[in-house]
Parts: C-alpha cells; sequence; structure tokens
C-alpha cells in the first residue's frame, strides 16, 4: 500500500465506524445500503479491470441473494454458511456463464451478459421456488450466540458493524488480488491483449478468473442484502439497476482502487438525496453521464485527482484515462 | 410486440376456435415482424456507419408515438400530421445526438454506448414528465374497421402497418443500392479510411444516416400508436427485442437484420400466444445465447471478430 493512500483508508474506515456513534437510525440504514453498494462497485471493477463491462453482475449479487434466503429460510442455515453458500453458488453460477461469455468481446460481452442475466431473472419470477414476482420475504436477522455472549444482528446498529467488517474483509482481500501477479496481467489484458498473450498469458483463463473472482463477492454483496431488507424480489435486480452500477462506475471513475470507493461514497449520498425526485432519479443519472462523458471521461477520481495521483499499480501513467475505455487504442480512426 | 399479445387475450376470452387464434397470432406475427424490421433496419444502418449501438433507439421509437399522439389527439390535427411530425422530430433528434453528443466521444470506444444510455434515461424520464407515468395516450388510427378476408377478420390498421412498413423497407433498400448517397454510405460502412480517402465526408454521411436510422425508428412508433400502448417505457421491450434480433441477424447487415426480425417475432409471438410472455422472453434470450455461441457473426454477417 502507497503511504500515501493510508491517512485516507483510515479516515474513511474511521468516519464508517463513526456513523451508527453519531448519527441516527435512517443514517445507519443508509450507511448499510452505501457499505453494500461499495462492495458491489468494487468487485464490478474487477471485470472492468479486464476491460470488459458486465451486465450480469447486478444479477450475481441476486443469485447471493437468494441462496442466502433460501438456505436461511429452507435449511435454517446460520449467517457464516449463508456467506459462504453465496459467494459459491454465485462463483460457481458465473464460471458456468463464462464458458460461452468468455468468447464473446466488447458490444457482444456486454449483450450475451445482459442475455444470460435477464433469463436468469426471468427463471425467478416464472417459478414458484423462487417467490414469483414477490420474492422472498421473512430471512430473520442472523443471531450470534458464544458462550456467555449474544449479539442480535436485527437491530440495525449491530447489522451495520457486521456489514462494516464483512465489507472491510472482502476489500482487503480485493485489494491483495489486484496486487499479485493475478491483477498485473488482469491489467496488462485491459491494456494490451494482443501483447498479453504474446508473452505467453492465457488471457482467456484470466479473465475467466476476474469473472468468477468478481461474481463471488457480488454474491457476498447479495447476502449482506438479503439480510439487510430481510426480503429479495427479483425487481431489485433488473435492468434500470444494472445500468445504476454501471453509471456509478462511470461517473465515479474506476481506474484506482481507493477511486472507486470514494466516487462510490459520493455517488450513494447524491443518490439519497435524489429521494424527491423519484421520478425524476433516471433522467438526472442520465445528464450526469452525459456530462460526465463531455467534461470529465475519466470520472470523480479523475476530478479529485486521486486518478492522477495513483494511477496504475506499477506507476505507469496512461496517456488517455477515458472512462470506459476498452484499452483498444483507436489507431485506425481517420483523423 | 406488447400491443399483439393484448389483443390475444382478448380473443381468447371472448371464446375464439383455436383456428382462429392460430390465423390471429400468425397476422400478430407478421404485424411484429414488419414493425421490427423497420426498427432493427436503423439500428444495423446507424451501426454499420458508425460503429455505434445506439441504446437509445427504443426510446426514439417511444418518442415518435408520443409524437404522432400529441399531434393527432392534443393538437387535433390528424394522424398523418402527426406521422409527418414524429419522423422530423425523430430524425432533429437523431442529427442532434449525432452532432452534440455522439462526435465529441468518438475516439472512445466506449463513449457511444455511454452517451446513448444517457439519451435513453434522459427521454424516459421527459416522457414521464410531460405525459405521466401511467400514459394511456390512444392514438386513432386513420384506418378504422375490421377487413374481412377469406373469413379471416384483420384490422385494417394492421393491414396498414405491414404495407407500409414493406414500401418504407424497399425505400430505404432502393436508396442505399441505387443513389450516390447510399453508395457513399456504403462505402463508410465497409471502409472509413478508404472512404475519406474517395473524398466522401464521414461527418456528413454519419449525420445523415443518424437522421435516416432514428426517421424509422420513429415511423414505426407512428405506425404503431394506434395498436399498442403509448407509454414512457414502451421503449425497453423493443430495443431488448432489435438487440437481440440484430445479434442473431448479424450486426452489420441489413439483409441479416430484416430476416432476423422475422425469425424471431414469429418465434416470440408464437410462444407468448401458446405459452405466456415470460417463457417466450427466456426463450429468446437463449436463442441469442446459442447463435452468439454457434455463430457468433450471426446467421447473415460478414465475419467480424467477437
Amino acid at each position: 500500500m502507497k503511504s500515501r493512500e493510508l491517512p485516507a483508508y483510515f479516515f474513511l474506515l474511521t468516519a464508517f465506524a463513526a456513523v451508527p456513534i453519531l448519527l441516527g437510525q435512517y443514517y445507519i440504514s443508509l450507511g448499510t445500503g452505501i457499505l453494500i453498494s461499495i462492495l458491489m462497485l468494487s468487485s464490478y471493477r474487477i471485470v472492468i479491470l479486464t476491460g470488459e463491462w458486465s451486465f450480469a453482475h447486478v444479477v450475481f449479487q441476486g443469485v447471493g441473494a437468494y441462496t442466502a434466503a433460501i438456505s436461511a429460510k429452507d435449511f435454517g442455515a446460520s449467517f457464516p454458511v449463508c456467506l459462504a453458500a453465496g459467494a459459491i453458488v454465485t462463483a460457481a453460477c458465473a464460471a458456468l456463464l463464462s464458458i460461452p461469455l468468455l468468447r464473446m468481446r466488447g458490444f457482444y460481452f456486454i449483450m450475451g451478459s445482459f442475455g444470460a442475466a435477464e433469463a436468469i431473472r426471468l427463471v425467478w419470477r416464472k417459478l414458484k421456488y423462487f417467490g414469483g414476482t414477490r420474492g422472498i420475504s421473512g430471512v430473520s436477522a442472523p443471531q450470534f450466540d458464544w458462550a456467555n455472549i449474544s449479539i442480535d444482528f436485527g437491530s440495525g446498529f449491530n447489522y451495520y458493524y457486521l456489514c462494516l467488517a464483512v465489507v472491510v474483509i472482502c476489500l482487503v482481500t480485493m485489494w491483495y488480488i489486484e496486487r499479485s501477479r493475478v491483477g498485473r496481467i488482469w491489467r496488462s489484458i485491459e491494456q494490451q491483449d494482443l501483447l498479453a498473450q504474446s508473452v505467453g498469458i492465457d488471457t482467456k483463463k484470466y479473465r475467466r478468473i476476474a469473472f468468477v473472482v468478481s461474481a463471488g463477492f457480488a454474491g457476498i454483496a447479495g447476502v449482506l442484502l438479503a439480510f439487510a431488507f430481510g426480503s429479495v424480489t427479483p425487481n431489485r435486480f433488473n435492468l434500470t439497476f444494472a445500468l445504476y452500477l454501471m453509471i456509478w462506475a462511470i461517473a465515479g471513475g474506476t481506474r484506482t482502487f481507493l477511486g472507486v470507493i470514494v466516487g462510490g461514497v459520493v455517488l450513494m449520498c447524491f443518490n439519497e438525496s435524489l429521494r424527491f425526485a423519484d421520478e425524476l432519479r433516471p433522467g438526472i443519472y442520465g445528464l450526469v453521464l452525459i456530462v460526465m462523458m463531455i467534461f470529465c471521461p475519466s470520472g470523480l477520481e479523475g476530478l479529485f485527482g486521486i486518478g492522477k495521483r495513483f494511477s496504475g499499480l506499477s506507476g505507469s501513467t496512461r496517456t488517455k484515462p477515458a472512462a470506459g475505455s476498452t484499452g483498444e487504442l483507436d489507431v485506425n480512426s481517420p483523423a | 410486440m406488447p400491443g399483439c399479445r393484448a389483443r390475444h387475450g382478448a380473443a381468447a376470452n371472448l371464446g375464439y376456435y383455436p383456428m382462429d387464434l392460430l390465423t390471429d397470432t400468425l397476422v400478430n406475427a407478421v404485424v411484429a415482424s414488419a414493425a421490427t424490421a423497420l426498427i432493427v433496419a436503423g439500428l444495423s444502418l446507424i451501426f454499420g456507419v458508425m460503429k455505434v449501438e445506439n441504446f437509445a433507439h427504443g426510446e426514439i421509437y417511444m418518442v415518435g408515438a408520443y409524437t404522432t399522439f400529441f399531434f393527432s389527439k392534443v393538437l387535433e390535427l390528424g394522424y398523418w400530421v402527426g406521422c409527418a411530425a414524429s419522423l422530423c422530430v425523430t430524425a432533429l433528434l437523431g442529427v442532434l445526438i449525432e452532432y452534440l453528443l455522439l462526435r465529441p466521444v468518438r475516439k472512445n470506444p466506449m463513449g457511444p454506448l455511454i452517451m446513448t444510455v444517457g439519451v435513453l434515461l434522459v427521454l424516459q424520464t421527459a416522457a414521464v414528465a410531460l405525459f405521466g407515468l401511467n400514459s394511456d395516450a390512444l392514438v386513432e388510427s386513420p384506418f378504422p374497421g375490421v377487413a374481412d378476408i377469406a373469413g379471416v377478420t384483420i384490422a385494417w390498421h394492421r393491414i396498414f402497418v405491414i404495407v407500409a412498413s414493406l414500401a418504407l423497407l424497399s425505400a430505404l433498400v432502393l436508396l442505399l443500392q441505387f443513389t450516390r448517397f447510399g453508395r457513399a454510405l456504403r462505402a463508410v460502412s465497409q471502409d472509413k479510411e478508404a472512404a475519406s480517402l474517395q473524398g466522401i465526408s464521414i461527418d456528413r454521411i454519419s449525420l445523415v444516416a443518424m437522421g435516416l436510422s432514428t426517421a424509422l425508428a420513429g415511423a414505426a412508433g407512428s405506425l404503431m400508436a394506434p395498436i399498442t400502448r403509448v407509454g414512457p417505457f414502451m421503449g425497453q421491450p423493443v430495443i431488448i427485442t432489435a438487440f437481440v434480433v440484430i445479434i442473431i441477424g448479424g450486426i452489420s447487415s441489413l439483409r441479416g437484420a430484416i430476416i432476423a426480425s422475422v425469425l424471431y417475432s414469429t418465434f416470440f409471438t408464437f410462444i407468448a400466444t401458446y405459452a405466456d410472455s415470460t417463457v417466450a422472453s427466456i426463450a429468446g434470450l437463449c436463442l441469442m445465447l446459442i447463435v452468439l455461441i454457434v455463430k457468433p457473426s450471426g446467421l447473415i454477417g460478414s465475419t467480424q471478430k467477437v
């Protein structure tokens, strides 16, 4: 970890830990939502690192949520078991889907991931086992009993800290993965796919690892979501939410690990401030997207200067840190 | 098309004989094919020229339907004025989107996608703000009543949709094949650099192609307005259908797009009628995935790297 980043992480962690103590019930539930969204964005970023934009990520969160809801309700599984089950089932789902999807790139990958995800979501809506359009409700809150200590996570206050712990552990894990050899290979695939292949990297294998790992973390986010709301509905994972996730990633910026977290916090607060204008929300997001694309293509992190100061892992400075760039430099376009 | 399904429900409730349901479904399939072909032709055209996947295309269709409603019902100028207005408004919208939004981000491979998603959300919200969330905008057809052809009853407007779509598509094909502009457009979609070396202005062709493409979607919106539910979110199923179709047909092939429109719409309408629309959607998405896996260039596509 670069020493300059350390204070920022420390500040964020302190701020998040202080929220329930300093602020009321409303901010606790908002904070829980923000924590889950940060986990979603950071895990989404792993796919983006390899240069693809997946529309399936929100549905993977749904797979985790459904797995948690079913294993908690039907099998009476405890929270840690649900967490593990959510991550494993989602990762397995992603591994299965990656067989056809990773044959595609760019627009085809977007459409393929959308098609597969939407098909899964429609199956949830269709089958009684998954509760149809109304989903599954009445997922009871986790309990912790050990020796004489008993913690009820039914209260928002306790559940918030549980979420914080899970999210921090996940983020640290992702941080280490990204710093490892695997993470460097992901970056090389995004920037120069063919060059990476030419030095003997099986790019498909590493794209698959990225896809599966990111889905596993999305599954964990789904488990947290299922217990936070106590219910799961198929509409929570529809195209609108997939678009919102994409917009948050673009508007917040995805180049750096810290940038995506800071962008996530700012955007989730912005999202909450739009609550009074629920019907106008999509339009406002549309405008944000257009304005961002024209004036600040590297997202909020570019605006804050995070992207510039901490760009890249190997210290390489990208010449064009455009948001959503698939990394292919457009050599052939006429000047 | 969603509107066609509503009609089935009514037909089934009235206790039609299975034979009637079959012919009814066939007619619906043909109407859906015609409208889908119009929408998909525009989408495929603009992808060929600009390599832009226009996610806002379904919303342009919605704008076309609402413009028709506004001019024909609110201003009471009649259906034909509404149609003409819809063509003008959508063409202008397309030109503006190209000039103001897509041109600045042409260098960024993901730029156009992000921009058109932005346009999609803005147009949808604008429709909600102007006409309300659950709009029941009804547009009256200039051809009311039902035709009785050899014992089969078909609403005149459905016949009109089929004929008008065929006419528009033929006009498009003639334009692309035999005019100087059409040849320039095809040259650009084959090889941008070579085309610009021949003195063809890429900017001008892109602008006109975008206008043409959105006008086709607007025309489809006008045609379908009297027989479908006009609402702010009517574009969403349409754009999903359209993308599924162009992937099945081969993304930059106009011929493939039209053939795939007919195949997919027929497939979808029959499953939606005899099972239900959710099953039809799942089947359609699976069909798209199979095509993507087995033959990623589409049924009739040029070999394109996926």
